[in-house]
């Protein structure tokens, strides 16, 4: 292997290495994204609804956790999202807006 | 030669012959493996609404896992929205799922085999084509029925008096019966005891037979001999059978002689407790449930024909290491559903992903919604949001109910519309 070689090794190593312990370390399973995944049935994995559902993928997590709360307030009418908004807490509700928000 | 040019860089790889990119990464990689442990290997068994959900989503919690999903057939009939197949607004298809998104998008080899065994202290699990070894197992096999419990009906039985409950060709069976039957005939569906898969799908089925009737066979009636005193969404069920099919559907509850204790499958006859005998020119007798056969091959059964867990991780309280999730498990207060299954995938997807990762898994959330068709424009739902406590899994106050009573046609159709959206989000988030 001559120095060019060696050099060029050596950057696939590092390049490799990084690659690998990205995957390595994907980071922890949080209690938000615990939360926010129980809306994925409904709403499609990552809020991406690929069907009639309202997708909530993206939206600003301001306005998520404004209207989860107006549904748990009755403030805003809903058929079955009031009846779940119930279950969270205002904490809750920002950490579940906050994932979709990403 | 210490800086090198993105020019330098580009002319260099092209330069480098036989010294190929993927070579240099493929041996580089294995340099830095080498260091770590390999990666452990989770092998699910069942391709369900648990299995494959929980598939997916422990890839997308811990990539570096190496995952083994171990389903029997390529494809996978849904039981919701099969109902919609028996009124005749769906078809087969579109019920009808695979494996080859869940392999190409998130690297889970599918393994299309039967499980015959599993030894929980060597970690391995036995099918037709050989061992494969686990460090951690999760066992997703819904459910299987307590042939017998109604005398005379058994698996042979049921091939011409449908349980349509496990979907498929049981599903296409009791259409092609209802579509045989002459107009005036009479259905008799027969749901079973608790606890069972999905409460509320017989009698989103009564529904979705009676949509069929009423526009092909008006003069025809439904008979329900329930082994139950009450039922899922009952009032919200019941007001929308007088509204759309008035005088078609009649409710014997178990204690009125709703218990069927014996079937006649030559004359076509229900036997009650009591003996009173009732001729179906249809019959769907739906049998008592318990786990499904490989939960008891395995050994992860009690004498309820349950599997117990601990409901924060769904390990399986008889055997270290192996999960039960769905219809399975016993899982406190949540329903048997997909929905359920769906979620409990989830949350033991994460109980596996910190367990190999070293660290404490967050609380665990659950959620359940159950969407049923009275009618093609008339839906009803049910939901509840859950969480885990020292009495196991419980709703959360407050969450949850089911839909109004009384509401108006715009609201039970937003209803209907939610639902089939309900079932392209939960088959996408499971199976691709």
């Amino acid at each position: 292997m001559n120095s060019t070689q060696r050099l060029f090794h050596t950057m696939v190593m590092v390049l490799g290495c990084t690659l690998l312990s990205s995957s390595v370390n994907a980071g922890k399973v949080t209690r938000g994204m615990m939360l926010a995944n129980s809306c994925a049935a409904c709403h499609g994995t990552d809020g991406k609804s690929p069907g009639s559902i309202p997708a909530i993928y993206g939206k600003p997590a301001a306005y998520l956790s404004e209207t989860l709360m107006d549904f748990r307030d009755g403030k805003r009418p809903s058929t079955v999202m009031g009846r779940h908004a119930k279950g969270y807490s205002d904490e809750e509700i920002k950490l579940i807006a906050d994932f979709f928000a990403k | 030669m210490n800086k090198l040019t993105r020019r330098d860089f580009i002319k260099l790889s092209g330069s480098l012959g036989a010294y190929s990119v993927w070579g240099g990464l493929v041996s580089s990689l294995s340099a830095c493996t080498s260091k770590e442990k390999p990666a452990a290997h989770v092998v699910i068994i069942g391709g369900g609404f648990g299995g494959a959900t929980c598939a997916k989503y422990l890839h997308r919690f811990a990539p570096n896992v190496s995952i083994t999903l171990i389903e029997r057939d390529k494809q996978f009939v849904t039981c919701p929205f099969s109902n919609m197949v028996l009124g005749g607004l769906r078809d087969m298809a579109s019920i009808t799922h695979d494996y080859k998104k869940l392999a190409s998008n998130y690297a889970i080899n599918i393994v299309h085999d039967a499980v015959v065994a599993i030894d929980p202290v060597a970690k391995t699990v036995t099918t037709g084509g050989g061992s494969i070894q686990y460090d951690r197992l999760v066992v997703s096999p819904g459910i299987d029925f307590m042939w017998d419990a109604v005398e005379g009906y058994n698996e042979v039985a049921s091939k011409t008096v449908p349980h349509a409950w496990k979907a498929g060709s049981q599903t296409l069976l009791l259409r092609q019966q209802l579509m045989a039957m002459n107009d005036g005939g009479t259905v008799i569906i027969a749901p079973p005891k608790n606890p069972f898969r999905c409460p509320p799908g017989p009698y989103e089925r009564v529904s979705m037979m009676a949509h069929y009737l009423k526009h092909h066979k008006p003069k025809s009636k439904i008979l329900i001999l329930d082994a139950k005193d009450k039922f899922s969404k009952q009032s919200l069920f019941m007001q929308g059978w007088d509204a759309v099919y008035p005088g078609m559907i009649e409710w014997v509850k178990g204690s009125s002689g709703g218990i069927v204790s014996r079937i006649d499958v030559k004359t076509n006859e229900l036997v009650n407790e009591v003996g009173d005998r009732f001729k179906g020119d249809v019959i769907n007798l739906i049998p008592p449930q318990k786990a499904g056969a490989l939960a008891h091959i395995a050994g992860l059964t009690d004498q309820t024909g349950w599997c117990p867990v601990n409901q924060r991780t769904f390990e399986s309280k008889i055997h270290k290491d192996v999960h039960v999730i769905g219809d399975a498990s016993m899982a406190g207060k949540m329903p048997k559903s997909g929905f359920a299954a769906n979620s409990q995938g989830k949350v033991c997807a994460a109980a596996i992903a910190a367990s190999l990762g070293g660290y404490d898994m967050p609380d665990p959330s659950y959620v359940n919604t159950c969407y049923s068709l009275v009618a093609p424009d008339y839906g009803i739902s049910v939901a509840a949001v859950y969480k885990v406590t020292d009495k196991g899994i419980v709703k959360v106050e407050g969450s949850g109910g089911v839909s109004p009573m009384d509401a108006d046609a715009t609201f039970r159709k937003q209803e209907a519309v939610y639902g089939a959206g309900w079932y392209a989000s939960i088959t996408s988030d499971a199976f691709s």
